[in-house]
């Protein structure tokens, strides 16, 4: 298990000292995540990290989940989508299923105390049960709400304003609410498998054994084929590129066997790659993490040329390598990176090209783009930046409408 | 070797701060200036200072997020390097950078008929700080000690004493200067460092100078005494 001082050497002993500084002025609290899983998905993975570091610190923090049978998951799966702003039909009928479950699970939550944390949609309806209780509410939405459905946001508004804070992914996630609303913007953990520091014989075993050349350039796209990461306008871009610099393409993404869709922009991708030899379409099982890991240190320049994005966090990972990366000005993107100081950020096919040669001939400030994204990735997306978020936004809670707090 | 000893020490402090989003968005100057007066103080205040710790390695800085807005999202040059070469160090109170900030863009928008949208997504979103301060392990009665700790202390105390002490305390000078020149009568080593612009250079490398500085007048301070 992952102690806080094992993050000493990554972001210094100060950064620690400090968080540990700001924990203590939680003493006696008692901090209860509430989501609805406790295995799969992102949030459960921030959760499985961030209580025992938490704790490590002495904060009293735990995490409880909801239950519910299958159909409420099934409810609450279509209002995921719909906040994600695809359409669903949400029936009268489900709105009350959510809305029993929820009421059911009352007894088993620890409602009365300190502070209760909730996570995303599905347990968000427990604030309702508040007034028995004189204690601190937050919501933590990690969806991308900026096309959420009308109808589903006009049932669940009521509930997030009876909370005392909400707290979003990136600002264009904010809504129109009484509640105050904080950024907060979700995090890499560099001592996981897929952040971690590799050996170079683990990086050499992994490209040899994809018979990628080292000796000649590698751009690498990790992600899943989904159209909406563009893996054709990258193949597209990397042919701008091949007559002036004979580099190498690696698109690394995840099994598409259960998506239909998958399986078509695979096909897709395979098709406009041809028989080039220096393509390689890399569909990697989900466990792949050293892999990922080895590739993107063993890439010459990452591409993420996403046209739409939640947050993005592969950006983060990519520039966590030291790596120049070219990335599509869309979602969190443009949090992670500041266009010519520390990557690049395009619009087109063409941008791309143009971004991709530029930076493969010109190596010197492609390592300085590299270097910069680091650091800014070391400042502002480690899981120790998000700790101290956390632990600022339960102390804010208790100092309403103070923009400068002496502790 | 004796220094001089402060009646009061320094306490070093550190800060660090959350970011709370507002619904306010600009999608053109008109927007953006009706929005640059009617938010809080902190609001201007994350804009024009929360690069200088997210970006602290980088030297140059990116500009302010005006700056950066005007550039990237309204493609406008001219008044984003109007906006950018805006003299941050010289302002003592958010009231008055922010004032200058509006007129900037006003004197621009007079001489500059031409109204440009930003394209859909590139709205400039206001959001403003929430600044938490704690004192830290960190004491100095005399110029040693204070060498030694600014060794010691993080980026977020260096900046708290320099940025934040100074403009959203309304004080003329940093805290610095404030005790070197009032609790130690270092009255040319205060002047050295209110020299300092501290808004260009990066927090590591200003940390340097003022050392090389302090460190120096220990050395003498020394001399004179031998």
């Amino acid at each position: 298990m992952q102690k806080l001082d094992h993050y000493i050497p990554i972001v210094g002993e100060n950064e620690i000292s400090e968080l540990k500084l700001i924990a203590q002025k939680l003493a006696g609290k008692k901090i209860v995540n509430v989501n609805s899983t406790s295995t799969g998905g992102g949030v459960a993975e921030i959760l499985n990290r961030m209580i025992p570091l938490l704790k490590d610190m002495g904060v009293d923090a735990s995490w409880e989940v909801i239950k519910g049978g299958e159909k409420f998951f099934d409810v609450t799966k279509k209002f995921h989508n719909a906040l994600h702003g695809k359409k669903e039909s949400i029936a009268p009928e489900d709105y009350e299923c959510y809305s029993e479950t929820v009421e059911q699970n009352y007894e088993n939550i620890s409602l009365e105390s300190d502070i209760l944390f909730i996570h995303d949609p599905q347990p968000a309806a427990l604030v309702k049960e508040r007034k028995k209780h004189d204690n601190r509410w937050v919501w933590r939405c990690h969806i991308d709400l900026s096309e959420r459905d009308e109808q589903l946001w006009n049932f669940l508004k009521p509930l997030v304003e009876r909370y005392d804070a909400a707290v979003f992914s990136a600002p264009a996630f904010a809504q129109e609410l009484l509640t105050p609303q904080v950024l907060i913007a979700p995090s890499i953990d560099p001592l996981s498998d897929k952040n971690k520091e590799l050996p170079q014989d683990t990086i050499n075993e992994v490209v040899s054994r994809f018979k990628i050349n080292p000796e000649r350039p590698i751009v690498t796209q990790v992600s899943r084929f989904d159209y909406l990461k563009d893996p054709v306008g990258v193949i597209q871009a990397y042919k701008m590129v091949k007559p002036y610099v004979d580099c190498q393409l690696v698109l690394a993404g995840g099994s598409a066997a259960d998506d239909p869709e998958g399986a078509k922009v695979l096909a897709d991708v395979q098709e406009e790659a041809g028989n080039d030899p220096d393509i390689f379409i890399l569909n990697l099982p989900p466990t792949s993490h050293i892999e990922i890991n080895a590739l993107q240190r063993a890439s010459t320049i990452i591409l993420q040329k996403s046209l739409k994005e939640g947050f993005g966090l592969t950006v983060a990972e990519g520039l966590w390598k030291g790596k120049p990366v070219i990335a599509g000005a869309v979602g969190g993107i443009p949090l992670q990176i500041t266009h010519k100081y520390s990557g690049i950020l395009t619009h087109s096919v063409e941008g791309t090209a143009y971004w991709l040669k530029q930076l493969l001939q010109s190596p010197d400030y492609a390592k300085k783009l590299g270097e910069n994204g680091k650091e800014h990735v070391r400042n502002n997306f480690l899981l120790t930046r998000h700790l101290r978020d956390y632990l600022l936004l339960f102390l804010s809670l208790y100092h309403p409408d103070k923009s400068l707090i002496y502790l | 070797m004796s220094l001089k000893k402060a009646a009061s020490p320094f306490q070093f402090v550190t800060e660090v701060s959350l970011t709370r989003l507002t619904t306010r968005k600009a999608s053109n100057l008109t927007e953006l200036l009706k929005h640059l007066s009617e938010v809080s103080g902190s609001s201007i205040y994350l804009h024009t200072h929360h690069f200088l710790k997210q970006h602290q390695f980088l030297s140059p800085e990116p500009p302010n997020d005006f700056a950066h807005w005007v550039n990237s999202a309204l493609q406008d040059e001219r008044l984003a390097e109007k906006l950018a070469s805006i003299d941050t160090v010289r302002f003592t109170t958010i009231r008055s950078l922010r004032e200058k900030i509006i007129q900037t863009i006003q004197v621009h928008m007079e001489k500059n008929k031409s109204r440009r949208d930003a394209p859909p997504g590139d709205e400039f979103r206001f959001m403003q700080a929430v600044s938490f301060v704690m004192p830290t392990p960190f004491v100095a009665w005399d110029l040693q000690e204070f060498s030694n700790a600014l060794k010691k202390i993080s980026i977020n105390s260096l900046y708290h004493h320099i940025f934040e002490a100074r403009i959203r305390g309304n004080q003329d000078s940093n805290d610095f200067f404030n005790w070197f020149a009032h609790e130690l009568g270092e009255i040319q080593l205060a002047q050295a460092i209110a020299k300092m612009d501290p808004y260009t250079q990066t927090l590591e490398g200003l940390r340097k100078r003022i050392i090389t500085q302090v460190d120096k007048q220990i050395r003498e301070a020394e001399h004179a005494k031998a």
